[in-house]
C-alpha cells in the first residue's frame, strides 16, 4: 500500500469548499443556537412555571437523543409531514435547533448563578425587565457562561461531520467523495482529521484567549 | 409502525447498550492508563498522552471510525466491525475520560498522599490504592455525563458496518417508507434508556461513599 498525499492534495480547490461550507454551516448554526438557546432560558427564567414545563420537555428530549437520529427524523421523515427541505437547510435548522436546547442550559445555570438581590435592586431602581437582563444579567453571567459555550461551539464543529450523512456537501462528504473517486481512503480521511484537529485547535486558543479578555473585564 | 417493527428496534437497542457499556469501562481503564502517563513525571510519556488526548477530542468521532476502520485492514489487521466499533468508541471516549479524570486526580487532598508516602506506599501502589478510587469517586457524575454521551455517540457506528439502534432505523425506514414513526420511535428508545441510566446513576452516588474531606 502506498500513501501518497499528494493524490488528494491535489483536489485542495475541493477540499477548500467542503471546508467553507462546514465553516458556514457551523458558524450561522452556532449563531442561532445561541440566539434560540437565549431565547428558551430567558423565557423559561420569566414566564413562570406553565411555560418552563413546556419548554423543558423538548429540551430534555433533544438532549436526550441522539443528534443523527435527530437529522435523519428532519430529514427524511419532514417531507411526509410536508417539510421537503435541501440538505443545508435542513443540516442548519437541525443544528441550531440541537445546539439551543445545550446553549438554554447554559444561560439557565447563567441566570442561576446571579444574585438575586442584583435583580431585586435593578427593579427597584426602576430598570424594565429588558434593560435588568441587558445591563444586569447578561453582564454579570458572561464570565461563567463563556467556557461551557466555547466548549458547546467545539461540539457542534466536530458534529457537522455528522451532515455529511444527510448529503450536506461539507468537508467530511467532500473528502471522502474525492478518496473513494482516487482510491486513496486512508490518506483523504487522514487529511480529514488532520484539518479537524487543528480547526478545534485553533478554536480552542480563540476561546482560551477571549476567556483571558472577558476575566480582565471583570470587576468581581 | 406496527409493534413487529418495534421489537426490531427495541433488539436492536440492546446491541446499542452493549457496545456502550463495553466502550464505556474500556475507555475509563484506558483513561486511568493516560492519567498515569500524563502525572509520570517522563516528558515522553506525558507528551504522548497530551497528543492522544487532543487528538481524539479534536477529530469527529465520525472521521475517527472512519479513519480505524479503512487504516486496520492497510496495516494488516482485520476485525470484525463489532470490535471496530467498540475500539473507536472506546479511544474517544478515553481521552475525554481522561480529561475528566485530570480534574479528580488534582482533587486528591494532599494529606492522603503524604499520608500514603509516610506509611512506606511506593507511588505507584499510592496511585493504585490511594489516587485512583478517590479520583474515580469525585468524577463520578462526569462518568455518568460520558456514558450518556457514548450511547448517543454509538448511533455513529454504522459507518463501520455495525447495525444497532440507529442502523436498524435507517434499514427500516428505508424498506417501509416510514421515516417519520421509525425515527421517532429509535428516538425514544434512547430517550428511555438514558433516562434509567440518569436515575440509576442518582441512586448509585447516593449509595457509594462519601468524599473525603479536604
Amino acid at each position: 500500500m502506498s500513501f501518497d498525499i499528494a493524490v488528494i492534495l491535489a483536489k485542495g480547490p475541493q477540499i477548500l469548499a467542503g471546508l467553507g461550507v462546514t465553516i458556514l454551516i457551523w458558524v450561522v448554526g452556532t449563531f442561532c443556537a445561541v440566539v434560540l438557546g437565549f431565547f428558551v432560558a430567558t423565557a423559561r427564567r420569566f414566564g413562570g412555571p406553565v411555560v418552563n414545563l413546556v419548554l423543558v420537555v423538548p429540551v430534555e428530549v433533544l438532549r436526550s437523543t441522539p443528534f443523527l437520529v435527530q437529522i435523519f427524523l428532519l430529514y427524511f421523515g419532514g417531507p411526509y409531514i410536508g417539510l421537503r427541505l435541501d440538505p443545508i437547510t435542513a443540516g442548519l435548522l437541525g443544528l441550531s435547533i440541537y445546539g439551543a436546547a445545550y446553549y438554554s442550559e447554559i444561560f439557565r445555570a447563567g441566570y442561576l448563578s446571579v444574585p438575586p438581590g442584583h435583580v431585586e435592586a435593578a427593579e427597584c431602581v426602576g430598570f424594565s425587565r429588558l434593560q435588568t437582563i441587558l445591563f444586569i444579567l447578561l453582564p454579570e453571567m458572561a464570565l461563567l457562561v463563556l467556557p461551557p459555550s466555547m466548549n458547546m461551539a467545539i461540539i457542534l464543529l466536530k458534529d457537522t461531520a455528522l451532515l455529511s450523512l444527510i448529503t450536506v456537501p461539507e468537508m467530511t462528504m467532500t473528502v471522502s467523495a474525492i478518496g473513494s473517486q482516487q482510491y486513496a481512503f486512508v490518506e483523504s480521511i487522514v487529511v480529514l482529521a488532520l484539518v479537524y484537529w487543528a480547526l478545534v485547535e485553533a478554536a480552542n486558543w480563540l476561546g482560551r484567549i477571549t476567556e483571558r479578555r472577558i476575566a480582565k473585564l471583570s470587576v468581581t | 409502525m406496527t409493534w413487529h417493527l418495534f421489537q426490531l428496534l427495541l433488539q436492536a437497542s440492546l446491541m446499542t447498550i452493549f457496545v456502550s457499556v463495553l466502550s464505556i469501562f474500556a475507555g475509563l481503564a484506558l483513561a486511568v492508563v493516560l492519567s498515569a502517563l500524563r502525572m509520570s513525571g517522563n516528558r515522553w510519556m506525558a507528551g504522548g498522552a497530551v497528543l492522544f488526548i487532543s487528538f481524539f477530542r479534536g477529530v469527529p468521532l465520525l472521521v475517527q471510525l472512519l479513519l480505524i476502520f479503512n487504516l486496520l485492514p492497510v496495516i494488516g489487521i482485520t476485525l470484525p466491525s463489532l470490535a471496530t466499533a467498540i475500539i473507536g468508541l472506546s479511544l474517544s471516549t478515553a481521552a475525554y475520560q481522561a480529561e475528566n479524570l485530570r480534574g479528580g486526580f488534582e482533587g486528591v487532598p494532599i494529606g492522603l498522599i503524604e499520608s500514603a508516602e509516610m506509611a512506606g506506599f511506593s507511588r505507584m501502589q499510592t496511585f493504585v490504592y490511594i489516587r485512583t478510587p478517590i479520583a474515580l469517586r469525585m468524577t463520578f457524575p462526569a462518568l455518568v455525563n460520558e456514558a450518556i454521551l457514548i450511547l448517543k455517540a454509538s448511533s455513529l457506528v454504522s459507518v463501520v458496518g455495525m447495525v444497532e439502534l440507529t442502523k436498524m432505523a435507517q434499514n427500516l425506514a428505508a424498506s417501509t417508507y416510514q421515516p417519520l414513526p421509525i425515527f421517532a420511535s429509535a428516538g425514544l428508545i434512547y430517550l428511555v434508556i438514558n433516562l434509567i441510566v440518569a436515575f440509576a446513576a442518582r441512586r448509585a452516588e447516593d449509595a457509594l461513599p462519601g468524599l473525603p474531606a479536604k
